[in-house]
């Protein structure tokens, strides 16, 4: 007899199930979506920073053949928000614009021309306020408040400290502190916004049609700022082109859509264009951080104090919770006691900012690892040794009440080290080995090679929901009927990540199937569960436990129509996924016929699946908003980036990267390896072009020309070591892979930098100018010593 | 003003009466209604649009579709043969060098361009070829790796 084996797909490397349908133009966006008939949207933007309305005289635009309807702030007094907490944000403007770009009125008409030109004949009468584009400016004493209800623009302050930082430093061998910018960055996906909003007049209901990373919220957001019943919306996530973050809020876009539909009786596509996309971008904010640590001269990190400011834009959207971040993941990473962090969200005259792909996190672990980085060459300490002397050891509680379980960052320190050739090279360059490496140790012409390195993490979904409702975490239904097919139904919505996927994967593996046999329907609120969405990598965590869930309970149900048919026990039912057998010896049954038994109870067969997340990974209480960072499982990444620096034009060109994630089980290896290297490109654009700049509040970088992406001529080579640490809770042992690689890249690259020329850059980006302009100021200083000056 | 444009549009010859002001892009997608050629920004900075005419690589989104008369246009959609992906396709799909899918037709397009032209590239003929479509998932090492794998696929002799 045969041996005969279920399939297995876990593990390997398997490309995406709807793939496909991306490489052949079939899979359809929101903007791909031409409905007959449907009238075309345009917005009309505040071209003010912050202004009081006087009057929106849409008079002239009415009067255009063809337009069918506008909407101003009059339609609509509902707020929206992500949180909760804040939700004070129109759909359009009322009394007041906040941001050059913010919406003030909308227009339906018949084709986009017309909708362009009845824009172009609103007209805004405005009293102008005193505008605030930094934070400092808006911090300041006689600054007027933005929001009545946040006094000094402060969205939120945070402040705690845990242990004794001062008696830390005290004992420490040194102690140091240096300031950080990093400029605002914008998501930049490639697909821009878009809605289509269907309205049905005869029953009052309506169909949208959205972007969006979470279509629940949509859904949630919809019925606020339409005032209609939840039962009468029906939110469809096509395809989504990216989203890193910008469309885990519900954006202006959908609503007013929404709104043009239900006031035109009708259908409405808006299409946004890429200026306002940039111009609404929701990205990650400028930060400035301050930072001081102290340092034993064995290695160990003694304490640290952190103090972040973040511009945060024109409305709360994620702030709280963003600048929650950047204090409570300053743990679960290093062994740290001592720990004190002063945040400041701030609200200013600037597009509002949201979660970018690694969310809160990576400005501050830029500046932690940049000081670490600098201290430990100080201190003729190799910066991997000193990264070592801090390592957890899981499963612990940090300081701060968050659980770690798995803990793969040491062999991922490991195996960028190995990798890199690290000793090899430190070994080289010192002689004979051993203490820091030297600056300047390879030199080629003006060229000037360095390495560097970093670590970072982040955590595989809040372990919270935004929206706390006592529901699981997350639920998975799959039907099974005659025709033997799984048919999985899920509200995870696919971004690109590969979601879909990684739900058959599970499936598929838990009943032994091959993944063919798998089917997966997602975005359509019709049809799908409820998800609480793609955001802070939770959905292979989170859907991906409810996925097998579902998978167990399919699995008894045929386990049991099995043995009713071979006259068996349960516990006496082998399933092989295509054959179910009591024993070796037995024939057994083939799928199908097992599925015709189970059939003959119940019918159409659905079961569910069901993941909850515990207690003890909800955060602590120790200070307020302590529960932000909590997770059921970290994710852990370490990098060594090699650049060659151009001394004669500041030119600054990454050669290699190998970067080590820990994803505690990789499911499928090609989709983390592609996680993975987007994550660390990401994090390359960051550090080295990249930045929203402004004029007056006005973008100066809202196209993909100014606002520098970088091109497949100025990537490198990224080299992948996949970290399996077996989370204990995790979907097969799994931890996110799609974010925590970002963060580690900007310090490895500073780190780079400082190892080639000897000069440190506090200040994202790190463009070809900066670099220049530090060398020339060096070289003047230098001139100066050497002509006698002061 | 309208005129009659005349091409070939994925192998089939047609005619349409087409604005003057109209772009391929917009020509493609909004009349002819294929949409798996994309718009990624405000014109010419990404590379999502890409389309081959007469075989050569072109943004759809600064082309007018009058300057197109008498050509031959292919797009994503036409790669496939009997419904079977094409070599840059698999290449695409097979190596993960599409994560969202949305710049991947302007990719896959440039890409096809390429291995027409250049059965057998080099690296650096590839990061030439692609040097100005933008994505934002991948950091384009997959993009590389798929281009590779397609142009194994086309000695094998599987189109491109």
């Amino acid at each position: 007899m045969n041996q005969i084996l279920p399939a297995h797909n876990i593990g390997d490397y398997v490309p995406m199930i709807d793939g496909p349908e991306k490489v052949s133009g079939r899979a359809k966006y929101t903007a791909d979506l031409l409905v007959p008939g449907s009238l075309a949207g345009r917005i009309f933007r505040s071209p003010y920073s912050h202004a009081e309305i006087l009057e929106v005289d849409v008079s002239e635009a009415a009067k255009l053949p063809g337009v069918k309807t506008i909407v101003t702030g009059a339609d609509c007094d509902k707020t929206f928000g992500v949180l909760p907490i804040a939700r004070s944000e129109h759909p359009l403007a009322r009394d007041r614009v906040r941001y050059r770009g913010e919406p003030v009125a909308a227009v339906a008409a018949i084709d986009d021309a017309t909708a362009k030109e009845a824009v172009r004949r609103i007209k805004l009468k405005v009293r102008e306020l005193p505008a605030y584009h930094t934070a400092r400016e808006a911090m300041a004493d006689d600054a007027i408040a933005l929001h009545q209800h946040r006094a000094k623009n402060i969205e939120r302050d945070v402040y705690f400290e845990l242990g004794d930082v001062d008696a830390s430093f005290a004992a420490a061998d040194l102690v140091r502190e240096a300031s950080y910018n990093c400029a605002e960055v914008c998501q930049n996906q490639m697909e821009m916004h878009a809605a289509l909003a269907d309205y049905d007049a005869v029953r009052d209901r309506i169909t949208v049609h959205a972007s969006t990373q979470v279509p629940y919220y949509v859904h949630l957001m919809l019925a606020q700022i339409l005032d209609m019943d939840m039962s009468r919306i029906r939110v469809v996530k096509p395809h989504v082109g990216g989203g890193f973050g910008c469309r885990t809020e519900t954006l202006n876009v959908e609503l007013i859509a929404a709104l043009l539909a239900r006031k035109a009786g009708g259908c409405v596509r808006l299409v946004v264009n890429r200026e306002e996309t940039f111009i609404t971008h929701r990205g990650r904010p400028e930060t400035d951080v301050r930072l001081k640590i102290g340092l034993r001269k064995d290695g160990r990190i003694t304490g640290v104090e952190c103090e972040c400011i973040q511009r945060g834009g024109a409305h709360s959207g994620y702030g709280v919770v963003t600048i929650l971040y950047s204090g409570s993941m300053l743990y679960a990473i290093y062994d740290l006691h001592n720990v004190r962090y002063i945040g400041k969200r701030v609200l200013t005259n600037t597009p509002p900012c949201g979660a970018f792909r690694g969310h809160g996190t990576v400005d501050v672990r830029f500046a932690f690892e940049s000081l670490l980085d600098q201290m430990a060459h100080e201190l003729g300490l190799d910066p991997i040794a000193v990264r070592r002397a801090n390592l957890l050891q899981a499963p612990t509680f940090t300081d701060n009440d968050l659980m770690v379980n798995s803990y793969g960052l040491p062999e991922c320190i490991d195996w960028v080290e190995r990798q890199s050739g690290w000793k090899e090279r430190k070994a080289k360059r010192n002689g004979s080995g051993g203490g820091a490496p030297k600056n300047h140790a390879q030199v080629n012409g003006a060229i000037r090679k360095g390495f560097g390195f970093a670590c970072s993490h982040y955590i595989s979904g809040a372990s919270k929901p935004v929206n706390w409702t006592g529901e699981p975490h997350a639920t998975v239904k799959i039907k099974l009927d005659f025709d033997g097919s799984i048919v999985v139904l899920s509200g995870a919505a696919d971004i690109g990540q590969g979601s879909t996927t990684i739900l058959a994967q599970a499936i598929a593996e838990v009943l032994g199937l091959e993944l063919d046999r798998v089917r997966v329907v997602t975005g359509d609120s019709e049809v799908v569960p409820k998800d609480n969405g793609s955001y802070s990598s939770r959905v292979t965590f989170m859907v991906g436990n409810a996925a097998i869930d579902a998978a167990q309970n399919l699995k008894a149900v045929l386990i049991a129509a099995a043995a009713r048919k071979l006259d068996a026990k349960p516990g006496e039912i082998e399933c092989l996924g295509e054959l179910y057998r009591a024993g070796a010896q037995d024939k057994g049954l083939t799928f199908n016929e097992v599925v015709t038994e189970a059939l003959k109870d119940t019918g159409t067969i659905t079961v569910t699946g069901n993941y909850s997340t515990i207690p003890q990974s909800h955060g602590g209480k120790k200070y307020r908003g302590a529960a932000i960072g909590g997770t059921m499982g970290y994710s852990y990444s370490a990098q060594v980036v090699e650049v060659s620096v151009d001394e004669e034009t500041g030119v600054v060109t990454v050669d290699k990267v190998w970067v080590a994630h820990d994803c505690g089980k990789a499911l499928n290896r090609l989709t983390v390896e592609g996680q993975v290297q987007g994550s660390v490109w990401m994090g390359m654009g960051q550090a080295m072009s990249e930045e929203a700049a402004y004029h007056d509040g006005l973008m100066l970088t809202a196209n993909m020309l100014d606002y520098r992406v970088p091109t497949i001529q100025d990537s490198p080579p990224i080299e992948v070591g996949i970290v399996e640490s077996i989370d204990p809770h995790g979907p097969f042992g799994a931890k996110e892979a799609g974010e925590g690689s970002l963060a580690a890249f900007l310090p490895a690259l500073t780190n780079a930098i400082a190892d080639a020329i000897g000069l440190r850059f506090n200040d994202l980006p790190v463009t070809p100018d900066r670099v220049f302009a530090a060398l020339e100021r060096r070289a003047r200083a230098a001139g100066h010593k050497a002509n006698g000056g002061a | 003003m309208a005129r009659m444009l005349s091409l070939t549009l994925n192998g089939r010859a047609r005619t349409d009466a087409v604005s003057d002001n109209v772009l391929l892009l917009d020509y493609l997608r909004e009349v002819v209604g294929l949409t798996g050629t994309k718009t990624g920004c405000d014109g010419g900075e990404c590379g999502a649009c890409t389309v081959l005419v007469d075989d050569r690589p072109l943004l759809s989104c600064l082309t007018l579709a009058a300057r197109v008369d008498g050509r031959r246009v292919d797009t994503v959609e036409s790669l496939a043969v009997d419904g079977k992906l094409s070599a840059v396709q698999r290449g695409f799909h097979e190596k993960l060098g599409s994560q969202c899918g949305y710049c991947t037709p302007g990719f896959i397009m440039a890409s096809a361009g390429l291995l027409r032209r250049n059965p057998r590239p080099n690296e650096a003929e590839i990061r030439e070829a692609l040097g100005s479509n933008i994505c934002r998932c991948t950091g384009y090492v997959k993009i590389i790796e798929a281009v590779q794998h397609a142009a194994k696929l086309c000695a094998e002799g599987l189109s491109p």
